[in-house]
């Protein structure tokens, strides 16, 4: 609760008018906490809380919070199953009970109040309301609303979780920066399990409701960003309570599959395949429930089917997953887009993983390596700076694709490429037969350290493997900027020709096309 | 003695050369050193000895200087010689005998004896001895006064000098003479001395004074007696009169000649055919020049030095006749510094100016500072009077002038002979628009301090009023003018770039003012390269970086506006772009490399952006016919969006093009119609920042427009890559698109043409490529056991070692030596003492014996004879 009060305090102090509201609902909160007359003054925050002013709201909720939990801490609240409030009259309470009655409907209402705020536009108040819920949570706790059946057990306030990850889960608004807010208190254990059960819940009945007929995007990107917050321990930490953490493994796994298991927009799988193998995958029970998700995704094609390599890649490795085909479709995942795409470095990463084994065929590893360069023709520089040692490294592995670049006892007399760029099985696409002339144009590039990487091939490689790990993530913008940070030996060349035109200069293409209008 | 020793001395000599010849012909004498083997080559100092000859001299120079030491070992006396000249060697002794002669006789004759009426008295004149007139003819000349003056009787200095030995030797010269005289006190006789010698200065100057009263009085005699005797003579004397100034005329015209700088040499005039000649030498130099640099072969030897076009030159195919003069330079020190200097100075862009001024020469310090003057109150009418300025004031000297001529006026015509180009096409125009400019901006300028101030300069002046404006800057600010010019200017090459870029982006882009400007910016960074390309990587870095800043975010950026367009057109024209690597043009590649994959084109103007851009790439690797794939890849881009029918394509586009989407159909025409009507002409630039089309009509025909461009773009690709290997690979998809997607029927001829000639550029194929081998590498030659054989050239000397430890093993070996020799010379010397002690032992013993056999005999006699007496008396 502090950061809405210390704001009101700083903020406050400058208007006459601020001040007064302020003190206002402090003073009325202070009268409701001391005195038992004054309870009907809740009433009046309650119209604070409902008031245009943000800043006022803020005021109230922060009063509300104080409120009910010194009344919750003194148990003034009425305990059990509650009369209707209209029976309070009728029924023959005493004086304290009446007023716990009282007080408990008020803050039932308050409830509701703060849960509707949470629909607010401003922010702060959002966050407010949710900190002052989550407040009462831990209140409720501590001295459950409910009759309690034994003396011992933890009863946790379920209810009123409920309706906050309800509130959380909005179909209408992104909920993103307060579910951020959020995930403080999914740091505890209790909270994260219950939370977890009650998303698969609610997964569970909304997508009911909407019956497939339409997407909500709205919806599930907030159950995303709910879901991955939810950080599961990790395992060693929390061998001591076994028998809770399975049952939270088990939750965790209803609550991923419950939501997976229905059609996802392509952004979507996008998000969730970057987390997967790292937040998901290792906290399943059974982590092969996964593949059908995974290959589902795999088929997709295009960015979605790079992502999806990587969970592929931990069923492969971890849980020996066998997937037919597997090298035919890396093969064609291979495309002019992969060195543009965002993922770039986790694909060659992974493809370079994957090429690491010395068992693959040769006529395998051949595709791969001239495929790569066929694509390096589109490249951009620091694409290429990565590609041609994978290349390298590529036939460092299997030196029967030495023909590649070295083939001497072919007939001299040049032939066309026997190459067949749109075949896509590997093994008949006629690598081994190819030689690499796309890295020999390549030694034309106009990057200087790009022509001298590729002039390697004119002698025989070297035996030590090149280390593109470093390379993977290096960006033209990077490249750029080394360019410009090279240490100047010698003067500056200088253009000898004169200029007297802003067109002309070497082979007057500008010119040529443009006029100076 | 002195005589006869040296009667004996010279006798002496003759009878050794003859024994000397005679010893060194003696076998007895000579000792030969046999020497164990026969080096050739070897001189060698001690193959004969003559053992006799040097032990006899070894002894006799230890009995001339041991010995006597030895025998004065236990004196406190010593005897001095005090005659005059005895110790003094360097006196022969003839002249000794002489001048004691003398002084005897001086002696003799200060002793006042007044009754003796010698003969040998001296007969004076006014205290001059009369026969020294005589002999010598008077000259009454002052010079001679003074060097009198000047000199000190041989007496005074004698009694000064030799630690007064002068003085007590007259002393006991004196006592010689009257040896019953008192002897006078040493202060007696120095006050003696005192008084004499002002006595006798007193009367000289007297003495001389009369004479000279007398001769002037003699000649004025003469003079009144002149007039009265015969008339040629005053002519004479006339002439005698004239022919003195002429003298020093003629003095003066020699010592001019002699200090007259001598003529330099001075330029040929050339012929058209050797200017023609040289400049193409030129050319074909820096041409190959660039084709080093493009190969890339200068990062393996940086260390090379070379010479590039200096700031300085002419650009007028003077760079041999350049050097040249250096080397003649070295003869005249003057020359040579203020021309290296300034080339120092260029390179080293960040060094103060105050060297500059320096460099002009002391003697063109003033002048320049006189100029200085004049820009602070009111300078010279206009920037071209300055240059006359300048050489009126290198008229006060010769050397300054040629100075000037070197460092001012050069890079002043340079700088307008950039400008020159462009405006020498009407020159009365020109002429036209100076005099109006005269007549409305003001001559002076000060350097612009900000980006602002230069605006506001420039702000509201057409562009040649700009140009001129700019020139002005220049000209005000020269770097040889005052100390921080230098700096100024290079701050504006900055701001002057930002300006062109504020020009480019302005809402209808200035595009003519910047192609004015541009030769400026070009003088500029010839002026100053550091600065330049530093200023120009600026301008590169932060659009890439803020480009980089949107990229990250979204994942793609939009093209930057025509300003860094120009930008990029302006690092073709100021940098070389076929190096293979260059701080500027290299970034800029890769900028121009970010900018095709990053920017997708969402609208007509940035097809034309695009369309600039390739057209940029495409002059950037010209030259050096460097692969772009993204360029092709863009190409391909630009096409695809002429395409109508998106189905079924047989190629891939690459990002940032897509496939299919919004914007995926720019180019397609609207009305089939429209496109007869289309005619070509270039784009504007203009139309990177904004169209304005009317109707559907401009609209298709500026999309055909852009097509074409599009289409002979690729046409001048397929034949700057039709070398490379994989050609065929890199063209198929345009290959495809063109072939089978863009079909221009009812299209206008040209279209139809450029259609067709690049769909024949991009789909023959050229040379098939043969498949790949290894270079072919020496083979490693086997390991052999033959002896590594070293040529030695210096024969017996150490190799192997420094200098320094050669120096030290050298000083080690001499001090040993002369321990050894030492060693061995004091041993002989106690030899010789040794030997010397025994024989006086001997000598000593010898006497004793003698002594004591004498008295024996004595006594013997002594006692023969009292016997006898006894016996006697007893008879």
């Amino acid at each position: 609760m502090a950061p809405p009060k210390s704001s009101n305090v700083t903020s406050d102090k400058s208007k006459n008018s601020k001040n007064t509201t302020k003190t206002d609902i402090n003073t009325k909160a202070d009268l409701i906490i001391q005195n038992r007359k004054c309870a009907n003054d809740i009433f009046d925050i309650f119209e604070h809380l409902q008031a245009e002013k943000d800043r006022d709201v803020i005021c109230a909720i922060g009063a509300c919070s104080r409120i009910f939990c010194a009344l919750m801490g003194r148990g003034d609240l009425f305990v059990g199953p509650l009369p209707e409030e209209d029976s309070l009259l009728t029924g023959k309470h005493s004086a304290d009970e009446k007023y716990g009655i009282f007080m408990r409907h008020r803050y039932n209402d308050c409830v509701k109040l703060l849960l509707e705020l949470m629909a607010n536009s401003n922010h702060q108040v959002k966050e407010g309301a949710l900190c002052t819920l989550m407040k009462f949570v831990s209140a409720e706790g501590q001295r459950p609303l409910s009759s309690v059946d034994w003396d011992c057990h933890y009863n946790f306030p379920r209810e009123t979780l409920k309706a906050v990850v309800c509130g959380l889960l909005s179909e209408k608004e992104d909920m993103a920066l307060l579910i951020s807010r959020f995930q403080e208190f999914l740091e505890m254990d209790d909270v994260r399990y219950y939370v977890m059960g009650l998303v698969s819940d609610s997964v569970g009945r909304v997508t009911a409701r909407a019956k497939e007929v339409m997407l909500l995007p709205i919806y599930q990107n907030n159950v995303f960003a709910l879901l991955s917050n939810i950080n599961m321990p990790s395992q060693e930490s929390e061998l001591t309570n076994f028998l809770i953490q399975m049952d939270g493994q088990r939750a965790f796994e209803r609550m991923w599959l419950g939501f997976l298991k229905h059609k996802l927009p392509s952004n979507m799988y996008k998000k969730i395949l970057v987390v997967l193998h790292e937040s998901i995958l290792p906290h399943l029970s059974q982590p092969t429930l996964m593949i059908d998700f995974l290959t589902a995704a795999y088929d997709i094609g295009g960015a979605i089917s790079l992502l999806a390599l990587n969970g592929l890649f931990v069923l492969i490795h971890q849980h020996n997953l066998d997937y037919p085909d597997f090298y035919k479709k890396l093969y064609n995942l291979l495309d002019s887009s992969v060195f543009h795409a965002k993922y770039r470095a986790r694909f060659f990463h992974l493809a370079d993983l994957f090429l690491s084994s010395s068992h693959l065929p040769v006529y395998l590893v051949a595709a791969f390596a001239k495929r790569l360069s066929r694509l390096a023709l589109t490249a951009p520089p620091a694409a290429l700076f990565m590609i041609l040692p994978f290349i390298y490294n590529l036939i460092r592995r299997h030196p029967a694709c030495r023909v590649l670049i070295h083939r001497p006892d072919a007939p001299n007399e040049p032939f066309d490429d026997p190459y067949l760029m749109e075949e896509d099985d590997p093994a008949l696409c006629h690598a081994l037969d190819s030689s690499l002339w796309e890295l020999q144009t390549l030694q034309k590039h106009y990057h200087p350290d790009v022509s001298k990487t590729a002039t390697v091939i004119n002698r025989p490689l070297s035996e030590q493997e090149d280390d593109i790990s470093e390379l993977l993530e290096f960006s033209t913008y990077e490249l750029f900027e080394r360019d410009l940070q090279q240490l100047q030996k010698q003067p500056v060349a200088l253009e000898y020709e004169g200029v007297s035109q802003l067109l002309e200069g070497s082979g007057k293409v500008l010119g040529g096309f443009f006029s100076l209008e | 003695m002195g005589k006869p020793q040296k009667k004996r001395g010279l006798a002496d000599k003759v009878r050794k050369t003859k024994t000397s010849n005679e010893i060194k012909n003696n076998p007895f004498e000579v000792k030969i050193n046999r020497k164990k083997f026969d080096i050739l080559g070897r001189k060698t100092k001690h193959d004969v000895g003559l053992p006799g000859v040097s032990r006899s001299k070894a002894i006799k120079k230890r009995q001339e200087t041991l010995l006597k030491e030895y025998k004065q070992k236990s004196k406190s006396n010593k005897f001095v010689d005090r005659r005059f000249g005895e110790y003094d060697t360097k006196m022969a002794p003839e002249d000794k005998i002489l001048k004691r002669f003398a002084l005897e006789r001086q002696r003799m004759q200060d002793k006042k004896n007044i009754y003796n009426l010698n003969e040998e008295e001296e007969l004076t004149h006014f205290g001059q001895s009369l026969s020294e007139i005589e002999k010598l003819n008077d000259v009454v000349d002052s010079d001679s006064e003074s060097e009198d003056k000047g000199l000190l009787s041989a007496e005074f200095t004698a009694s000064h000098f030799g630690g007064g030995g002068g003085l007590l030797r007259k002393k006991n010269a004196e006592e010689e003479g009257d040896g019953d005289g008192k002897p006078r006190s040493r202060q007696e006789l120095i006050e003696e001395l005192i008084i004499k010698s002002k006595q006798e200065k007193h009367e000289r100057q007297t003495q001389k004074e009369e004479a000279r009263v007398l001769t002037e009085k003699l000649d004025q005699d003469w003079k009144s007696i002149q007039s009265l005797m015969a008339r040629n003579a005053p002519k004479s004397v006339c002439r005698v009169e004239e022919s003195k100034p002429k003298a020093e005329e003629y003095d003066i015209m020699v010592r001019e000649l002699g200090f007259e700088m001598k003529a330099q040499p001075s330029e040929k005039m050339k012929t058209p055919e050797e200017v023609a000649r040289e400049e193409r030498d030129r050319l074909q130099k820096l041409e190959a020049d660039r084709q080093r640099r493009m190969l890339g072969d200068m990062e393996e030897e940086t260390s090379k030095k070379q010479s590039y076009l200096s700031a300085d030159d002419l650009n007028d195919g003077f760079i041999l006749d350049k050097e040249d003069r250096q080397m003649l330079s070295y003869q005249d020190g003057k020359w040579n510094i203020a021309e290296e200097d300034q080339n120092a100075d260029d390179d080293d862009a960040d060094d103060a100016d105050a060297g500059d001024d320096d460099d002009d020469g002391g003697n063109n310090d003033g002048s320049n500072d006189g100029e200085d003057g004049d820009d602070d109150d009111q300078h010279g009418e206009s920037g071209s009077e300055e240059e006359g300025s300048d050489a009126e004031s290198g008229h006060s000297d010769l050397d300054s002038e040629d100075v000037v001529e070197d460092d001012d006026a050069e890079v002043l015509r340079k700088a307008e002979s950039q400008a020159k180009p462009h405006c020498t096409l009407s020159k009365e125009e020109r002429l036209a628009g100076q005099e109006e400019a005269k007549a409305e901006l003001p001559y002076t300028f000060p350097a612009p301090e900000s980006f602002s101030d230069l605006r506001s300069l420039l702000h509201g002046h057409s562009a040649d009023k700009q140009c001129v404006i700019l020139e002005r800057i220049q000209k005000c600010n020269h770097p040889s003018l005052a100390a921080g010019n230098k700096l100024k200017l290079q701050k504006m090459f900055g701001f002057l770039l930002e300006y062109v870029g504020d020009l480019a982006t302005r809402c209808p882009p200035e595009l003519g003012t910047v192609n004015k400007l541009v030769p400026h910016l070009y003088g500029l960074c010839q002026l100053f390269p550091n600065a330049a390309y530093l200023a120009m990587q600026n301008v590169l870095s932060d659009s890439a970086h803020d480009m980089e800043e949107v990229v990250e975010v979204k994942g793609r950026a939009a093209l930057p506006g025509l300003g860094m367009l120009i930008y990029l057109k302006i690092v073709a024209l100021l940098f070389p772009t076929s190096d293979f690597r260059h701080p500027v043009t290299t970034p800029a590649l890769v900028y121009i490399s970010q900018l095709l994959t990053k920017c997708p084109i969402t609208s007509l103007e940035e097809v034309t952006g695009g369309l600039i851009l390739c057209c940029l790439t495409l002059e950037y690797v010209t030259l050096s016919q460097r692969f772009v794939p993204e360029l092709v890849s863009y190409l391909l881009g630009i096409l695809h969006l002429a395409v109508r029918d998106k189905g079924s394509l047989g190629y891939r586009v690459v990002p940032p093009f897509r496939l299919t989407g919004r914007h995926c159909d720019l180019l397609v025409t609207s009305d089939a119609a429209h496109a007869e009507s289309w005619s070509r002409i270039p784009l504007p630039m203009s139309g990177a920042q904004s169209l304005k089309l009317k109707d559907d009509l401009e609209r298709d025909h500026y999309k055909l427009s852009c097509l074409a461009t599009c289409l002979d773009l690729v046409k001048r690709c397929s034949s700057l890559y039709k070398s490379l290997p994989s050609f065929t690979q890199i063209f198929w998809p345009i290959r495809i698109l063109l072939s089978k997607h863009i079909s221009l029927e009812g299209h206008s001829s040209v279209l139809q043409d450029l259609h067709r000639e690049a769909l024949e550029a991009v789909s023959e194929s050229p040379e098939r490529p043969s498949p790949l081998v290894f270079e072919k590498t020496k083979p490693i030659p086997l390991r052999l056991f033959t002896p590594k054989i070293v040529e030695v050239l210096d024969f017996g000397k150490k190799r192997g070692s420094s200098k320094q430890e050669r120096e030290k093993e050298k000083l080690k070996h001499k001090y040993r030596k002369e321990l050894k020799g030492a060693l061995r010379e004091i041993r002989k010397d106690t030899k010789f003492l040794a030997r010397e002690k025994l024989t006086e032992i001997m000598t000593r013993d010898a006497e004793r014996k003698r002594k004591v056999k004498e008295l024996f005999g004595s006594l013997s006699t002594q006692e023969g004879e009292w016997k006898a007496l006894k016996k006697k008396k007893r008879k």
